[in-house]
């Protein structure tokens, strides 16, 4: 369910990170676009491409660490802030921009996607 | 800035030249400025494949490990080709012919061994060389040289019928020679073998047309010119045009001699590797004498070398070497022969165990003392060899059941030995990995096991195919496989065994995992420790344990098995498979309204709803009204039970009622893998109590077999009789003390048919049976604690730990 966010040309505002535990991923759906956002324990923020592209595993349900993802699937192992697979010879996950805003906010940046009018108001 | 050290090493061999990469992979490029100095004008080469190259199965440059030009990108200084002639210890410096001089503040001796040249006649032409014809095999030269001769000859002697001579003569037979191997003593390789292993491995070869002439003491080398034949003390003679010296090594040691060193039969040297009189100076490898021994073998010469990097980088200021147990695999003239310690028994109370087939020249020997394997021979047989060294090289407890590691694959089919199957055969089912894969890793430079799984995924998926992996590994880089020091660590981002590690934990009174990477990991993350970590945490605080819940797989997260599509399956507790109408119908019920894509009985007597999406799981637990199941988690799974007294014709004892006690108190208990129980009714064993992780099986007088260990997965196993008691509270409290010890002392994902055959079955009825170190009431305490804090998993559908736990997609927030 998406309801309307603001948003800049680019930006989507997802709301707090405290909707993602510390040190776990969640995903959003962004449009017709899902897309997984991580909240490091450390405090950084990471987003990708929501399915593994091993076997469309849920990337936001896997293990991070050290600025990795495991997928839950087959333990096949990425780095978030670039999308490298790491150890295997999988397609490199799309990665996003995401930031956290002075009040602590997900801000993600999508390259031409917007919440369809269908499912989401535009601002 | 810190000015660098001078590090020189002189030899340029196996030893030398790896303790270079191995500082260099320590970062002292930033500490030591390295100078090299190596007797042969190349690069560094595997000595170990110089009988392949003879033998024509390696080109020469396929055995280089490092170029010359490896040295350079390295910022090593190597002098290739130039022979150390002194070494001046008081101003701390080396010289070499054509004024080459090197100041050193830390030196390596490296020097190797040479060939031992046994005293006889007609060696030497008048220029004293060897005569043409004659050959020391030692060198790539050597090796060269032999090759070209062997071309125009015809009949070789092989003066020496040790490994080395084997070696030799197999090259020389693939090129086409008669070859006689003439050795002193009254059987072949009688320093790894006994007389009738011996006796064996001649009559084999005799039939791969080795001519062998025993007890034979070589005089003189006959022919003006070049060979024409050996003269023996018995008078008798062998015509020949070529002979090869390989009756053993000396070690290289004039060098430090004139220097001064302490040298015996090598150069003596501490536990640190440092000279016994110098300790500016360190030896390793062939050269080195090491409380009284010099080893001829690669694997002992990289564990020096290794410790000697450890030693001087700084890395591991306190490290050791203390010896090494050596075991070796070989293959002479493709047979296989695994040597490890003691040939023969040494003690009055040394156990001997022997299988002899001489006609497929199969001989099988065990000296077992103290319940552990102090040696073995194994000759045509490369089968049981990888676990015959593991249990010798870790000093594992002996299996009560010798054939056991004797006849490994006894019942299974005979799979044939990994020199022989092709490249293309896969040897991890689970990832699709095949032997070629696996080699081709190992010639890219993985030298451990782990390397190898790494970088392949072999052994990664079930992990049953790691025997073979291990085998495939040990066979593509000859044998010298390293061992990774990680092996031994509870999980691979904390650097200490399972006990070490619960140590530092209770010291240092870390509760979470995060705790963990900050206090024993230099806060380093690793994100394949975190699940381990959790799991130990929770064994050893129980409810002081700060749970982070990052740390645990999604299962655990979410209470629920995740499927390959994303969704879940959710698997109510049906104790002890026994079931209800009014159940049945609910479990239908819940099925229907959340459109369970599937509805299936698991092999635990259970049923499965698959299908769920992740979102839905607290509302299909509310309307079930059942416990969880535990089905996705390590931890007691389940009790599978026959129907015992109540209705069977044969029940002795009551397994369903037994199997529901057990399910009801250990329901939940975590552990470093999964447990699946069984109870069966009578020795029928309908239930297939036998081979499950524990189970108990009824017997006549009200009486109860306990069985640990047994398998039916990935691996076969007939559990091993615990004890047998007397009443069904006799049996739950033996089950749960053994629990209670698998889970402080099993290795994280370690099923209990490999945590109780690498602890023993003996050990554990001494220390779990009969109280032998007092230990069995602190168990017993343990466990109850551990049953006691038991909650149920599902209760969270009303009271998530996050308002976000079971979010399949979160909503945005609006604002």
């Amino acid at each position: 369910m998406i309801s309307a966010p603001p948003s800049t040309d680019r930006t989507l505002n997802l709301g707090p990170i405290e909707q993602i535990p510390p040190g776990e991923g969640r995903r959003f759906q962004i449009g017709n676009v899902p897309v997984a956002v991580f909240r490091a324990r450390d405090g950084q923020v990471f987003a990708t491409q929501a399915l593994c592209t091993h076997k469309a595993g849920p990337l936001a349900d896997g293990i991070m660490g050290a600025g990795k993802i495991v997928c839950p699937l087959h333990s096949y192992t990425f780095d978030l802030a670039t999308g490298a697979p790491l150890g295997h010879t999988c397609k490199a996950l799309k990665t996003y921009p995401v930031s956290l805003s002075a009040d602590g906010d997900i801000l993600l940046s999508i390259e031409g996607q917007r919440p369809s009018s269908r499912e989401g108001k535009q601002p | 800035m810190i000015t660098k050290q001078q590090l020189v090493v002189v030899g340029n061999g196996m030893a030398g030249a790896r303790f270079v990469e191995d500082v260099l992979a320590r970062g002292g490029r930033d500490r030591f400025s390295i100078t090299m100095f190596g007797e042969e004008p190349y690069g560094n080469y595997n000595r170990i494949l110089l009988s392949s190259v003879m033998a024509g199965s390696h080109d020469p440059k396929d055995i280089f490990l490092n170029s010359l030009g490896w040295y350079e990108e390295n910022g090593v200084k190597l002098h290739a080709g130039v022979r150390v002639g002194w070494i001046d210890r008081l101003s701390k410096k080396v010289y070499a012919p054509g004024g080459v001089t090197a100041a050193y503040d830390k030196l390596v001796i490296a020097t190797g061994s040479s060939a031992f040249v046994p005293p006889m006649g007609g060696l030497y032409d008048q220029s004293g060389e060897f005569k043409p014809g004659v050959f020391a095999f030692r060198t790539l030269d050597d090796c060269d040289r032999m090759i070209k001769y062997a071309g125009k000859a015809r009949r070789a002697a092989v003066i020496g019928g040790g490994l080395l001579g084997l070696e030799a003569a197999r090259g020389l037979l693939n090129r086409g020679l008669e070859v006689h191997v003439v050795h002193l003593m009254s059987y072949l390789m009688e320093a790894q073998l006994d007389a009738l292993a011996g006796g064996m491995l001649h009559r084999l070869l005799e039939k791969m047309g080795v001519r062998i002439l025993l007890e034979k003491f070589t005089t003189a080398v006959l022919g003006d010119d070049a060979v024409t034949g050996l003269a023996f003390k018995d008078g008798s003679k062998l015509d020949c045009d070529m002979v090869v010296i390989s009756a053993g090594i000396r070690a290289n040691v004039d060098l430090a001699k004139q220097s001064g060193l302490t040298v015996e039969r090598g150069i003596v040297v501490h536990d640190d590797l440092s000279c016994r009189n110098d300790t500016n100076v360190y030896a390793i490898g062939e050269c080195a004498q090491h409380r009284g021994q010099v080893y001829g073998l690669v694997a002992p010469i990289w564990e020096q070398a290794r410790v000697l990097a450890d030693v001087l980088t700084g890395g591991n200021k306190r490290a050791l070497y203390t010896g090494s147990r050596v075991s070796t695999k070989l293959k002479v003239m493709g047979i296989e022969l695994a040597v490890m310690g003691d040939k023969d028994p040494k003690r009055e109370d040394d156990e001997v165990v022997t299988y002899v087939e001489p006609s497929r020249g199969v001989y099988k020997k065990l000296i077992v003392r103290e319940g552990r394997l102090a040696g073995a021979i194994l000759l045509g047989d490369g089968l049981a060899a990888p676990r015959l060294l593991q249990v010798f090289d870790r000093e594992d407890p002996m299996l009560d059941d010798r054939s056991e590691l004797l006849f490994p694959m006894s019942g299974e089919a005979k799979t044939p030995s990994v020199a022989e199957i092709p490249d293309t055969a896969q040897i991890c089912n689970c990832n699709g990995v095949s032997k070629g894969k696996i080699v081709a890793a190992v010639k890219a430079g993985c030298r451990t096991v782990k390397a190898v799984c790494d970088a392949t995924r072999a052994g990664t998926g079930c992990g049953s195919c790691k025997p073979q992996v291990q085998a495939v590994v040990a066979f593509a880089c000859d044998g010298a496989v390293e061992e990774d020091p990680a092996a031994h660590y509870y999980v691979p981002g904390v650097a200490l065994t399972k006990p070490a590690l619960i140590k530092a934990v209770r010291e240092q009174d870390l509760r979470s995992v995060s705790a963990v990477f900050k206090g024993l990991a230099g806060g380093r993350e690793d994100l394949g420790s975190k699940v381990g970590l959790a799991s130990l945490l929770k064994t050893v605080w129980g409810k002081e344990y700060e749970d982070e819940r990052d740390a645990r797989f999604i299962n655990d997260r979410v209470h629920a098995n995740i499927q390959k599509d994303g969704t879940f399956s959710v698997i109510p507790r049906i104790y002890g498979g026994v079931t209800s109408p009014e159940q049945l119908r609910r479990i239908a019920d819940v099925a229907e309204k959340y459109n369970a894509r599937m509805v299936k009985i698991t092999g635990g007597q259970r049923i499965d709803l698959l299908g769920i999406p992740k979102e839905k799981l607290p509302d299909v637990w509310n309307d079930l009204g059942m416990p969880s199941g535990h089905a996705y988690t390590k931890a007691f799974r389940t009790c599978k039970t026959c129907v015992g007294t109540d209705f069977c014709r044969y029940g002795v004892g009551d397994s369903t009622g037994l199997g529901i006690k057990i399910e009801k108190r250990f329901q939940g208990i975590e552990s470093p893998h999964k447990m699946k129980l069984a109870t069966a009714g009578c020795p029928r064993n309908c239930s297939e109590a036998t081979t499950k992780d524990i189970g108990a099986v009824a017997i006549e007088g009200g009486k109860w077999e306990v069985y640990i260990g047994g398998a039916a997965g990935s691996r076969v196993r007939k559990g091993d009789v615990l004890c047998i008691v007397d009443s069904q509270d006799d049996v739950l409290k033996c089950m749960g003390r053994f629990m209670q010890y698998y889970r402080e002392n099993g290795k994280y994902l370690e099923r209990t048919y490999d945590f109780v055959e690498r602890t023993g079955i003996d050990a554990l009825r001494r220390l779990l049976v009969d109280d032998a170190d007092g230990i069995c009431a602190r168990l017993d305490a343990d466990i109850q604690a551990a049953v006691d804090a038991y909650d149920d998993p599902w209760t969270e559908s009303r009271k998530p730990v996050h308002p976000n736990q079971f979010a399949g997609t979160v909503a945005v927030a609006g604002r």
